[in-house]
């Protein structure tokens, strides 16, 4: 199979500036990349289907081609355009809902996540004011002096 | 007989459409809902004597089949082989049973003014979903299935739109869709390579392409279905996301929709690349999703996301069964897949339960429940200890068979794995057992927040937006545990135990659907119509 270079660079920039839009926290940003590389992907999908200019109904020509335009290609890309549309709409909707409830468009963290990440560096602050409070009341330190307890009749020289 | 495969699909989808007629009448939804969903078992179990019995089925949808010609089959192809008949039986099982939970619940806890009529339409069509990505007999037509359950998913998820979960639907949406878009590159690329999309001409085809570009056209799929299973470094998604939708939402998700991309990458591995050759990305992909998914349930508070973690570890499992390419290791997966749906679901019902009567999900706020419901200990302790692998459950007769496969193989890679699914049942059964010490066994008042809990239990629509918490001994009589949520929660449980007491007839099945997924052969045969 050979290929057309104009789509596959098409193809090729229409995924890349997708992609970077996906990247973006900015929700509009997202769907606009998610609808870019659907776009690339059709175009894919188009391009698979063989060359540009054979004739679409079985059993005519077109110029001088004979060859059938590859009919299950052109299907899959309408299934996945309907697909894309209903999904884009949906996304649609969810912006705009949590645009009404933070006023902006930017999607945050996981709030559960960020807990759970500092759990760990609570633990540590705690551990080590913990530890901090232990060198300050070690329970019997060792002094050197003889205890109170030596000094009891019958223990003396316990020690 | 042919005749009864397109049945799972169409019974939701028409009963999808009936119930949003009758959208005014919840008592009917329901009523139709069930007769759907138990018509779809029935016809799943004899799917499955069927195939059993005697082998293969596969229909053409419209006529299109393979022609005398030569012309392979143009049109959508539907086939039935023991695996995926199994998978119906299982996920008709969870399916039926997690919408009498919903029901029972919605009808205890929902409110009059919710806006619930659209969500046992959107179960059915997930239903459907579900029933064509198992039924699929070319790789487009799987894609369209992925699609329908995910577009279900999207608003079963989002369902209320409260505030977290629009937060949760968008990354949800937009990360499904990107790995949607990576199946439909590797769709256009297989067609480029084979032009065909039908699995078994595929088969046949695909022996034909070179070895490196059929581990390229394999390494897109398989990151495509990664994301949909949650193979770890493709599973951060997942335990964001499910958490926050209605327990019995939560429930279905993790049971169901994981294992549809477990079952595409067995189809996929086994039919269409069977020479095994990305078996050692697989191995190693299976090794960092048990340890990073279980190292990450440990670090958790909420039950919910706990046990989200521990879905994503145990992910790994299954992916090791397939990468090892043996019978036996197949046999364990297929075994393992059927038993990890069942117990995964029923933990999330029962955190469901524990919600609804203790106000709180986090460990932070819980204690004392076995003292004050012996019979949820009871439900939570069984399948708890059947996730974490004791004997004699089916989750450890499971991990046995993939342990023996892995020592049978005999590799260093093989060995590791053994080792990390030692290790990764050990944690799995501590962080359960955590759950255990801090929900049920200690006093509620030893809990750091043991004083608050939600204001309502909660229902499909999350109302506790704004009004976050009060006070536990405020918070208003929540009753018995509703019968209509308790009898299918045991009913899930009675179906875990089951499979254990029934491990030797299931065993041999899954041993006769490993053969048979192991042997393209037959499949493509039956769906080509070869005479053998």
């Amino acid at each position: 199979m050979t290929a057309d270079l104009v789509p596959l660079v098409v193809i090729g920039g229409l995924t890349a500036c997708g992609v970077y839009l996906l990247l973006s926290r900015n929700l509009t940003r997202m769907l606009l990349g998610l609808l870019m590389l659907s776009n690339a992907v059709n175009l894919l999908l188009l391009s698979v289907g063989g060359k540009a200019g054979n004739p679409p109904v079985r059993g005519r020509t077109s110029g001088d081609r004979t060859t059938t335009a590859d009919p299950l290609a052109q299907g899959m890309i309408l299934t996945a355009i309907v697909i894309t549309l209903g999904v884009a709409a949906f996304v649609l909707a969810l912006i705009y809902r949590s645009y009404r409830f933070t006023t902006e468009e930017d999607l945050p963290n996981d709030p559960e996540d960020i807990r759970v990440a500092e759990l760990g560096e609570a633990e540590l602050a705690e551990a080590q004011r913990l530890d901090a409070d232990r060198v300050k009341t070690v329970a019997y330190p060792d002094t050197g002096e003889p205890d109170a307890l030596d000094a009891l009749p019958g223990t003396e020289g316990s020690r | 007989m042919s005749t009864l495969v397109p049945l799972p699909v169409l019974i939701p989808l028409l009963a999808a459409a009936l119930t949003l007629f009758v959208g005014r009448n919840p008592r009917l939804q329901q009523v139709i809902t069930l007769a759907a969903l138990s018509a779809v078992l029935a016809v799943s179990v004899a799917l499955l004597v069927y195939s059993d019995r005697v082998g293969t089925q596969a229909l053409h949808v419209g006529g299109w089949g393979p022609t005398d010609a030569g012309l392979g089959p143009l049109g959508i192809t539907l086939v039935v082989d023991r695996l995926s008949a199994l998978m119906l039986v299982v996920s008709a099982t969870v399916l039926l049973a997690v919408v009498f939970y919903a029901i029972g619940q919605g009808i205890r806890d929902g409110d009059e003014r919710q806006p619930v009529s659209i969500f046992l339409p959107t179960y059915l069509i997930l239903s459907a979903g579900v029933c064509i990505a198992f039924l699929a007999g070319d790789l487009f037509n799987l894609f369209v299935g992925f699609e329908v359950l995910l577009s279900a998913s999207f608003v079963l998820l989002t369902i209320g739109s409260s505030r977290e979960r629009v937060r949760v639907g968008i990354s949800y949406v937009m990360v499904s869709m990107v790995s949607s878009m990576i199946f439909l590159i590797g769709l256009a690329l297989v067609y480029a390579a084979a032009g065909t999309l039908n699995m078994a001409e595929l088969s046949v085809r695909l022996q034909d392409v070179e070895t490196g570009t059929r581990n390229a056209l394999f390494a897109v799929l398989l990151v495509a279905f990664g994301i949909k299973a949650a193979v770890f470094p493709l599973s951060s998604w997942l335990p964001d996301s499910y958490p926050t939708a209605p327990a019995p939402v939560t429930a279905v998700f993790a049971g169901l929709l994981t294992k549809v991309g477990v079952y595409a990458i067995i189809r996929a591995h086994s039919l269409l690349f069977a020479d095994g050759g990305l078996n050692a990305v697989l191995l190693v992909a299976a090794l960092l999703t048990m340890l990073v998914g279980i190292f990450g349930a440990i670090a958790q508070n909420d039950i919910k996301r706990l046990l989200s973690f521990t879905l994503v570890s145990h992910i790994g499992y299954m992916v090791f069964g397939v990468a090892l390419s043996s019978r036996l290791g197949m046999t364990g997966t297929i075994y393992y897949v059927a038993h990890h749906i069942v117990v995964q679901t029923t933990l999330f019902l029962v955190v469901g339960l524990i919600e609804r009567q203790a106000g709180a999900s986090t460990l932070r706020r819980l204690g004392g429940l076995a003292a004050a419901s012996p019979l949820l200990a009871l439900l939570y302790m069984i399948p708890a200890l059947n996730l974490g692998g004791i004997p004699p459950l089916s989750g450890f007769l499971g991990k046995v068979a993939l342990l023996e496969a892995g020592a049978e193989d005999g590799s260093v890679l093989a060995w590791l794995l053994v080792a990390g699914s030692v290790v990764t049942s050990l944690l799995t059964l501590y962080v359960v057992m955590r759950v255990w010490t801090k929900a049920f066994w200690r006093a509620r008042d030893d809990a750091p927040d043991g004083e608050l809990a939600d204001v309502a239990p909660s229902a499909l629509i999350d109302q506790t937006d704004d009004t976050d918490d009060i006070a536990f001994n405020d918070r208003d009589d929540v009753g018995r545990m509703p019968l209509g949520m308790l009898v299918p929660t045991m009913a899930l449980i009675a179906v875990g135990l089951a499979l254990t007491v029934a491990a030797g007839p299931i065993f041999g099945f899954s041993d006769r659907a490993a053969e048979e997924v192991l042997d393209p052969a037959r499949y493509v045969s039956a769906v080509l119509r070869i005479p053998t």
